[in-house]
């Protein structure tokens, strides 16, 4: 009993927070290039270079916003160097996305090296890490208090963010130009508006939502960098745009769902599980997920010819 | 942008030129689509444009709707010199274009697309979605043309699909309407709404409308003049009333081919094909065919005659083992075939050419040899042991079937994708025929091919129909299944709604039972 109460407590649920937040970032970056018609598996390595040079910036400006500033320009950056590829010189998006993630790993690792001359993690006290918000008044109310209190700043940022990216794409011109150009491009081309212009925003939104969570990543809870840190929330983060349908508000929770299995394992460590098996369940999870949605769209299709069949 | 210069007062004048084409020539890779054409259009005038596939038509309007640039020549609207070719810039300048795909955004509402680029908008950058409905709403009411703004245009009938594309132009403020094969997709029924359309808003509201059209009877119904086009080049433009459709036919092909006799010779036969009772879902998992019984007998052609999308594509698929049967049998040459795959199918004696030859006929990268020999690899002519290709022996098998159906475009070697429609289409007739089964499952055999190859397949089908074949049709092209039909079944919604000696029955009547009357009903059917 006291194990489990170990296991399920608000420790649990601010965990859960804490790990959602950079998948949920990334992924609203990954829906709107899915929405634009763009299978974008690159996520990882845009996380991953926006989580290094938000940690370079902090570092070397010693200021927070200097660092996020930076890595959210970074995004930029890899977001137009992947629409050129992609979408310009129309290469193959999957290849493509696979040579981000592999460039980003090793330019991290090489930067780190020239740069700062470590191996493996850099951390040092003159990093600057993002700032925390206390609400006053959420002091005294049990559960929720602890929980939305003192977290970092992102974690309230990204809930807007998620919120303004439905928005943008369902409430205003914008969002449907870019939903049009990833169904049916040729009618967004022929009522006069570049199709390819609207991938572009896209991939370049996606790349600014993934500096966001490299530099949440790095200056959030940790203020550190270390290779390979993104550790395939990239990827993860494409899975929960599959499993919410590119929907922000479903990605959202398939977002969360993600980080509270996640936190579920690193609990479930503190109570002697071994750590090889309760770091697979937020990927084991993510394939049932996949199954899931396969074997549900299934079934749905021969219930309702079964359906029409005994109506006969 | 528009000229005041050219708007006239008091109603249609046909004298004044709403847009010039000056000798424009359209040079594609490896083929010259226009070459050298000039004409006017006239303000206030329906203009028909007819030619066989690939004359160049569909080009020559996509360069004037500003979507291609030509290599040479120049366009002139209302007067002005094209300068910029984008649609954005023709839209401008007062064109509007209803492609022969629609330009539709499936899982937007009717208003999403109509307004689509033109969105009304609150605080300059939120988008009023209920102005766009009471927008569309308006559009309805001055044109007439009833749609319902919150529908999924994903989820309404291609006529409908037609009249948001239609609307879409008029909210843009079209007065030159371009309509490319609009009546390939609809029914009688609807050809006549879409015409009355058509005759409402070059009446009512002075607009000028070019269409595009394979159906020369179309062109005598509903154009004032009418221009031909062969081979990239314009043969001529001629008031409608001084042609006729043979005038109109032989200026298209360069010889008269049409309508030609089909010699049909001999009794049909025992039942090869059978089925009973079909029920069979399509993709989304809905009832497409619902209790399909059918019949074909050696040495008959039974043609299918549906609108698309009524279950005859799904049907063909069940027959050939590509989709599950849900329910019912269905027999070939009088063994029992549900549940079989396409290759048990086969074995059975049954061929099939499918409605789709590029996505499922042939294999785009691969030789003509290879698509012509898919299916005969095995045989002992063709290799040793199932093993090993008896290279030379199927070289020379591919040059005479290659010879005797007429398949032209470079030698037998080169990659399929580089034939044109009608030879693509050869090949899969080609290799289907050759297997010389006794039941023949053929969709759309001629679908998107000219006239000379057209007239090729049909006859190769009568000569198959001749020497006892059970021939299942089906085509969304009412003269080709009038033409080679011995008996006619139509389809609605996924059942048979009445079944027709050839000969016995009009196109306009049976367009009556393609659209939901049934045997012996008379009364207005809603859907």
């Amino acid at each position: 009993m006291s194990q489990l109460s170990e296991v399920f407590n608000i420790g649990l649920l601010q965990n859960t927070l804490r790990t959602a937040t950079p998948v949920i970032l990334a992924a609203m970056g990954g829906l709107l290039t899915e929405q634009a018609g763009i299978m974008n598996i690159g996520m990882d390595g845009m996380i991953l270079v926006g989580a290094f040079v938000a940690v370079a910036f902090s570092y070397l400006c010693a200021s927070a916003a200097m660092g996020v500033l930076m890595a959210v320009l970074s995004g930029i950056l890899i977001g137009i160097f992947f629409a050129v590829f992609v979408v310009k010189l129309r290469s193959d998006e999957f290849i493509i996305g696979m040579a981000l993630n592999t460039f980003a790993a090793g330019l991290t690792v090489y930067l780190l090296r020239s740069i700062f001359g470590v191996k493996g993690t850099f951390s040092d006290a003159a990093i600057v890490s993002l700032p925390t918000v206390h609400i006053g008044f959420l002091e005294n109310i049990p559960v929720l208090g602890p929980l939305l209190n003192d977290n970092s700043i992102f974690v309230y940022i990204t809930w807007l963010l998620v919120f303004l990216t439905w928005l943008f794409l369902y409430r205003t011109p914008y969002g449907f130009w870019l939903r049009a150009s990833g169904e049916h491009p040729e009618s967004l081309e022929t009522a006069g508006i570049s199709a390819h212009k609207m991938k572009f925003i896209a991939s370049i939104l996606c790349g600014i939502f993934c500096g966001f969570a490299g530099a949440h990543l790095s200056l959030g809870y940790l203020t550190m960098f270390s290779e390979g840190m993104s550790n395939s929330r990239g990827f993860i983060a494409f899975a929960c745009v599959i499993f919410g349908m590119a929907n922000p508000p479903k990605v959202f929770l398939a977002a969360l769902l993600f980080g509270f299995l996640q936190a579920l394992g690193l609990r479930l460590q503190s109570v002697g599980v071994p750590a090889d098996i309760t770091s697979t369940i937020p990927y084991l999870a993510t394939v049932l997920m996949l199954i899931y949605i396969v074997v549900s769209t299934d079934r749905k299709k021969k219930n309702k010819a079964k359906k029409q069949l005994e109506r006969i | 942008m528009r000229c005041a210069f050219f708007l006239a007062k008091g109603g249609k004048t046909l004298q004044e030129s709403i847009v010039r084409f000056d000798n424009i020539s359209m040079q594609f890779p490896g083929v010259l689509a226009n070459d050298k054409v000039s004409f006017d259009i006239k303000k206030g005038e329906v203009f028909a444009l007819v030619g066989e596939n690939g004359a160049g038509k569909s080009t020559l309007m996509n360069i004037l709707y500003g979507i291609h640039e030509p290599t040479d020549g120049a366009v002139y609207i209302n007067g002005h010199k094209v300068e910029k070719f984008s649609p954005k810039e023709a839209i401008a300048m007062g064109v509007g274009m209803v492609h022969q795909h629609f330009m539709l955004v499936p899982s937007f509402t009717v208003a999403q697309n109509i307004v689509m680029s033109k969105e009304p908008r609150r605080m300059g950058i939120f988008y009023d979605l209920k102005e766009a409905n009471r927008e569309t709403e308006r559009l309805v009411r001055e044109y007439g043309l009833e749609v319902e703004p919150e529908a999924k245009v994903g989820e309404i009938s291609v006529g409908l699909q037609q009249r948001v594309e239609i609307l879409k132009t008029l909210y843009r403020g079209a007065d030159i309407l371009i309509l490319d094969e609009p009546t390939a997709v609809l029914t009688p029924q609807e050809t006549e709404e879409l015409f009355a359309v058509i005759r409402r808003i070059v009446k009512e509201k002075q607009m000028t409308v070019i269409i595009i059209t394979h159906k020369l009877y179309e062109v005598m119904n509903i154009s004032d003049r009418v221009g031909v086009m062969r081979r990239g080049e314009l043969v001529g433009v001629e008031e409608t009333k001084n042609v006729d459709e043979r005038i109109l036919a032989s200026m298209m092909v360069g010889r008269e081919v049409l309508f030609d006799h089909i010699e049909k010779t001999g009794e049909p036969g025992e039942v090869k094909i059978k089925a009973d009772n079909l029920y069979v879902t399509d993709n989304r998992g809905l009832l497409a065919v619902s209790g399909v019984s059918l019949e074909v007998k050696a040495g008959e052609v039974l043609g299918i005659a549906a609108i698309e999308g009524n279950g005859q594509s799904e049907l063909i698929e069940a027959l050939t083992g590509i989709r599950p049967v849900q329910r019912g049998s269905f027999y070939i040459c009088g063994a029992k075939a549900d549940g079989m795959n396409p290759g048990q199918i086969r074995k059975l004696g049954a061929a099939h050419i499918p409605e789709d030859r590029v996505a499922t006929g042939v294999s785009l990268k691969s030789t003509i040899t290879e698509n012509l020999i898919v299916g005969k690899e095995k045989l002992p002519a063709f290799s040793k042991y199932k093993l090993h290709l008896k290279q030379s022996s199927i070289a020379r098998y591919a040059r005479e079937v290659a010879e005797k159906f007429d398949i032209r475009g470079g030698g037998v070697d080169i990659k399929t994708e580089d034939l044109s429609g009608g030879n693509m289409q050869k090949v899969v007739v080609a290799r289907e025929f050759s297997f010389d089964t006794p039941v023949l499952i053929v969709a759309q055999p001629t679908r998107g091919v000219d006239i000379g190859a057209i007239e090729f397949i049909h006859k190769q089908i009568i000569d198959k129909r001749n020497q006892g074949c059970a021939i299942l049709l089906v085509s969304a092209d009412l003269d080709e299944i009038f033409r080679l039909s011995d008996r006619i079944i139509t389809m609605f919604e996924g059942r048979v709604t009445g079944e027709f000696k050839s000969g016995e029955i009009d196109k306009m009547e049976i367009s009556y039972y393609m659209t939901g009357h049934r045997d012996g009903e008379g009364g207005e059917n809603d859907k």
